[in-house]
């Protein structure tokens, strides 16, 4: 642990990534040292066991999907960079950013958000979320408590009432049309302390 | 000609030290050993405290004002989080992102949303940003600096005064202090008589002290625990055999009045173990046991789950709860971040040791109480009194994996939100 500005230093990069990811250098810092505690071994890297080693995440029933959200296809491990992309996810909408269609998507806009949440489901990442994914995810939520004819039915209903194609899975449109209400700024945002 | 010119110096440079190593072994003497074996108190320790005290707000202030001045952000390590996590209950979120996005009447909601995942999404993040074990096993942090090197995280904010005033600090406390207490550790082993780096102690409570056929338990923090509660009463010891100087120690130990000590292979037996000390707790003329039921030394901030061995035995229990005053010195020993040299050497340099020890109440195990919930509410004692958090989590998690019943709990909440939902509608 250091000062502000030596911690900055340390990291290459730390510009461009504040630009992209919108923290500020405080958050930036204290995410360093949280990544830093994370990293037992000290190879600048983390791997999927040293999230495991977060023992509420351990608990959490989806707990293996979101670490694997972490990691891009064929990689295995993900360095400071990608670490605070992905968290940056998590941040709270920019109110005051003007709507822009030649700036990209800036990281934690609403249908950022969605797509993160969508490929929780969609493991595959084929863009779509069959019945056999959704009921894989259920079966990670609820595992013993209920029947397998329940887990069916449960995601036939969802299927059901999502499906607008009729193709028998959910595409992400059809996957952003049935939480078109949902606060999902606040539900998927986590409020840093200043 | 010239042997003459340097006798003298000789001389001079012989009375010198000789002078000073019986002024300092006197004064030694006169102020710290004797009246501790007679219990005297001479104040001096009130006055230091309450010097230091004052010294190191004033050293926080000249840093803030340095920060403000610059215009940096001051890193707070003690505004102990990165995020705010809201506390409220699975069920409430749940149905709180349904009800935003449900098109539906309530009555009819369905079982299942796809928005559920966004709770259990949002949970795992925060926990990957922060999460309270981890926490727990690193050093308090503290809020204002106490001029040690160790616990500072503004170094660019430090003014010339402040460095001065730290480089005296180092001088008193590696010169003098540190001598001191080298000095002191060496007599003390010696002699038996162990008061290292000890300098304030305030027990309450002592008509509650642990008798004879009891079991004392109590929270761990550093080894400094078994020291400050073998100086206010005879206790027999539960522990490895090791080897070095520790062992010698443990050796003379049982010369004076028998403990427990275990080879290691025994450890692992819990029933051997388990007859020992039922053993020695039936014989009443032996001294109570003390025993440190978290397993490994935890930061001093909370209290962890008690391993359930020591309450199955089935006699007295009497709660002890030590807190250390974290302003001073952190004598939180970390064992898997450094060895037992360099931490000694970290409490012998520090400003001092300050804790607070209460002796609580006895406590039995009541009918129908298994081993289990005797320990919690004996750790929930604990707790309160010292103004630690009472967590539930194991101590082993410092190096261990937590175990599956925490997950299924989560599937167990989550479930009854939806299995409920479905017995309602075939009601209706």
């Amino acid at each position: 642990m250091g000062s502000t500005n030596s911690t900055l230093s340390k990291i290459p990069n730390v510009e461009e990534l504040m630009q992209e990811t919108g923290f500020t250098p405080a958050h930036i810092v204290r995410l360093y040292d949280r990544f830093e505690a994370l990293d037992k071994e000290k190879t600048g890297h983390l791997r999927p066991q040293d999230f495991g080693a977060i023992n509420r995440l351990a608990m959490n029933p989806i707990g293996d999907r979101i670490i694997g959200a972490f990691f891009s296809p064929g990689q295995e491990t993900v360095d400071f960079h990608s670490f605070v992309r992905i968290l940056a996810h998590f941040r709270p909408a920019d109110k005051k950013r003007p709507k822009d269609p030649s700036m990209p998507e800036p990281v934690n806009s609403r249908t950022s958000k969605l797509k993160f949440a969508f490929q929780l489901y969609d493991q595959d990442k084929d863009g779509k979320i069959s019945r056999a994914e959704l009921l894989q995810v259920l079966r990670s939520m609820l595992e013993m408590q209920v029947t397998e004819e329940q887990l069916e039915s449960i995601a036939d209903r969802t299927i059901q009432e999502a499906d607008l194609d009729k193709d028998d899975a959910i595409s992400f449109e059809e996957f952003r049309k049935s939480l078109e209400k949902v606060n999902i700024d606040h539900k998927m945002s986590i409020r840093f302390l200043r | 000609y010239f042997l003459l010119n340097f006798n003298p110096f000789d001389n001079l440079l012989c009375i010198l030290l000789g002078i000073s190593f019986t002024v300092w072994f006197t004064l030694l003497l006169v102020f710290i050993i004797v009246p501790a074996i007679f219990g005297v108190s001479f104040g001096i320790r009130q006055l230091y405290m309450k010097t230091l005290l004052k010294i190191f707000e004033w050293a926080t202030h000249r840093i803030e004002r340095g920060a403000k001045d610059n215009n940096h952000l001051l890193y707070k390590p003690y505004s102990n989080a990165i995020i705010a996590k809201e506390p409220t209950s699975l069920e409430e979120e749940i149905k709180e992102i349904r009800r935003s996005g449900s098109n539906r009447d309530l009555d009819h909601a369905s079982e299942f949303e796809m928005s559920d995942i966004f709770y259990f999404c949002r949970q795992g993040v925060e926990s990957i940003m922060d999460d309270e074990v981890t926490k727990r096993f690193s050093a308090e942090e503290l809020e204002s600096w106490n001029l040690l090197t160790r616990s500072n995280y503004n170094f660019q904010h430090i003014s010339l005064r402040l460095t001065v005033l730290w480089g005296l600090g180092v001088v008193i406390r590696y010169g003098f202090l540190l001598p001191l207490r080298v000095t002191l550790a060496f007599t003390g082993v010696g002699l038996l008589v162990v008061l290292t780096s000890i300098i304030g102690f305030l027990p309450n409570g002592s008509e509650n002290k642990p008798k004879n056929g009891g079991i004392c338990v109590a929270n761990h923090t550093s080894p400094i625990d078994v020291i400050i509660l073998a100086s206010d009463g005879c206790y027999a010891m539960v522990g490895q055999i090791h080897g070095g100087l520790m062992g010698v120690i443990q050796k003379s130990m049982v010369k004076a009045c028998p403990h427990i000590w275990f080879e290691r292979s025994e450890v692992k037996d819990r029933h051997l173990v388990a007859k020992r000390l039922s053993d020695h707790v039936e014989d009443k003329t032996k001294l109570p046991i003390l025993i440190f039921p978290e397993g490994t030394c935890i930061n001093n901030t909370s209290v962890m789950m008690f391993k359930k061995g020591s309450f199955e035995i089935g006699s007295t229990v009497y709660p002890v709860a030590i807190k250390y005053d974290p302003r001073f010195g952190d004598a939180f020993w970390n064992s898997s971040q450094f060895g037992m040299v360099n931490y000694l050497l970290r409490m012998m340099s520090s400003w001092a040791i300050v804790c607070s020890v209460w002796y609580l109440p006895p406590m039995t195990r009541e009918e129908g109480e298994d081993a289990v919930q005797f320990a919690n509410r004996v750790k929930a004692a604990i707790a309160r009194q010292g103004g630690l958090v009472d967590l539930l989590w194991d101590g082993g998690l410092k190096r261990g994996k937590v175990k599956d019943t925490f997950k299924e709990e989560q599937q167990k909440l989550y479930s009854k939100m939806l299995v409920g939902t479905q017995e309602d509608r075939s009601r209706s």
